[in-house]
């Protein structure tokens, strides 16, 4: 299983919490999986022609998957994915 | 026995060494040719001013230091005090040296300023300021020259809110000369919770105000300038060219994104965080190094709504704290130039895991701010960027209209 980790505003489909385990050869089969268990994520991460939404930062250990192969990007299970939103506030 | 008089001494060695004009010295150090200049003028002399890319050795330490200065003998070295008398004796010391091409700069520093070239201001710690500032002297990561460097700093923050609070203070307590403050807004009982360098007698005033009052009471060495005004795409180049650094503490993404490109465009070095319940980002975007920019990292905003604010989700009251330090932390450490910045590093602090850790940013070679073949050339409507819908600020009662509340 890959550890996810989960940020604060997508944490209300997880019953609150900030690491889940899931499992899927590649970061958009890990994402469909994530789905049937937390139902609602996926539509947070991804467009529905299936591709990570481009304000949504994902990264495979310290890498961030753009600069990989994005969606196809392989995940191994000691492999630990961050999902990173971006946050306006300051004040 | 016999003796010569000092005056007899002096016409000597005005035969045996060779004099430069102040003129011929300001052409030399013009060419760009490797010149050394010495300084030995008294440290309270030097103190007053000096010529720029002078290095001070007083007479007295000339022979005992110079050698680390300027090991190869041959060379080039001007030597200069205050009206070039001084400055001979000096040069016949580095010929004795074996110092093979010197020269002794007639006129000196007087003849200098005299001349009209231009020199150093006075730049010394006073008393006061030695005691106030003695636990940042002694490390020799600052010492009195990164102190120096500090009080000649100038660092904007955008928004005097959660993070602009505590970045404010500590910069204000570190000595930044000059810190600068965009923000529109007037202070709320809300705020007080985390935006500690307000007070409840500042409720409904101006928050330039209030942390300008809170500045000044901490720290007289800082001089404050309020931005009462939001900071637009009209404004934001006159506004930040004035600074160093800038420091993000803003709460929506039209001007995260505003303030990327301003920075990217004018060449300032920008510290970032953002904050959201119990979670922290903090990185240092300094594109004049060839790191990332704020784009490289989100390259497209959320659609309005879907990442919630901290108005709506809500803010641990010490988060900011954390987070803000941080960011005082990453701009003393550009300003005195030491230690690794946080660029091209994502900073994640989780305050409920109790954690922090960090990821790799990038530089997008195809960023249309920083990439190679840049097709934002000059600032852009954020809001329709951001797909937010024309919001003119509402002035009514003083009160600010945020665009994207915070």
């Amino acid at each position: 299983m890959t550890t996810v980790r989960i940020p604060s505003p997508l944490r209300r489909y997880t019953n609150g919490q900030s690491k889940i385990e899931g499992s899927g050869a590649t970061i958009i089969e890990l994402f469909g999986n994530l789905e049937a268990q937390y139902p609602g994520i996926k539509s947070r991460l991804c467009d529905e022609d299936g591709q990570i939404k481009r304000y949504v930062n994902v990264f495979v250990n310290d890498e961030e998957i753009r600069t990989l192969r994005g969606a196809d990007t392989p995940v191994a299970e000691k492999d630990e994915v961050s999902i990173i939103p971006a946050m306006a506030g300051g004040r | 026995m016999s003796y010569i008089t000092s005056d007899q001494l002096i016409a000597k060695l005005r035969k045996e060494i060779k004099e430069v004009d102040v003129h011929e010295l300001a052409s030399r150090m013009k060419s760009g040719e490797e010149l050394t200049l010495i300084d030995v003028r008294e440290p309270d002399e030097w103190a007053q001013g000096r010529i720029k890319d002078s290095t001070h050795i007083p007479r007295g330490f000339l022979e005992l230091r110079v050698e680390a200065l300027v090991p190869d003998r041959n060379h080039p070295i001007a030597v200069t005090c205050a009206g070039g008398t001084r400055s001979l004796l000096a040069a016949r010391d580095l010929q004795e040296l074996g110092y093979t091409n010197v020269v002794s700069v007639a006129g000196g520093f007087n003849g200098w300023k005299n001349a009209g070239y231009p020199f150093a201001k006075p730049q010394i710690l006073t008393d006061e300021q030695r005691q106030r500032y003695s636990r940042h002297t002694i490390m020799p990561e600052v010492g009195e020259e990164g102190q120096l460097k500090l009080l000649d700093a100038s660092v904007l923050l955008i928004g005097a809110g959660g993070l602009g609070s505590p970045a404010g203070i500590y910069l204000a307590a570190a000595g930044v000369g000059k810190i600068g403050i965009v923000d529109f807004d007037v202070v709320d009982t809300s705020n007080l919770q985390r935006q500690i360098i307000h007070r409840l007698e500042d409720v409904d005033k101006p928050k330039v105000e209030s942390a300008a009052r809170t500045i000044n009471q901490l720290n007289p060495d800082v001089k404050v300038v309020g931005h009462r005004t939001q900071l637009t795409s009209q404004n934001a180049f006159d506004i930040i060219s004035q600074y160093d650094i800038v420091i993000n503490g803003s709460d929506n993404f039209p001007t995260r994104y505003l303030v990327n490109d301003a920075c990217v465009l004018l060449g300032k070095k920008l510290v970032d965080a953002s904050i959201f319940r119990f979670e922290g980002q903090v990185t240092v975007f300094d594109t004049t190094n060839g790191g990332p920019c704020y784009r490289c990292l989100y390259p497209d905003p959320p659609p309005p709504g879907e990442v919630p604010s901290c108005a709506e989700g809500g803010v641990l009251g010490v988060l900011p704290g954390i987070i803000g330090s941080l960011e005082a932390v990453e701009a003393i450490k550009l300003i005195l130039d030491q230690g690794n910045p946080l660029t091209g590093r994502l900073l994640l602090y989780d305050a409920l895991e109790a954690e922090f850790r960090e990821v790799k940013v990038r530089k997008n070679p195809d960023c249309p701010v920083c990439g190679t073949h840049p097709t934002v050339i000059e600032l852009i409507d954020y809001e329709q960027f951001c797909g937010i819908p024309h919001v003119t600020p509402v002035a009514a009662n003083g009160v600010g209209q945020p665009v994207l509340a915070g």
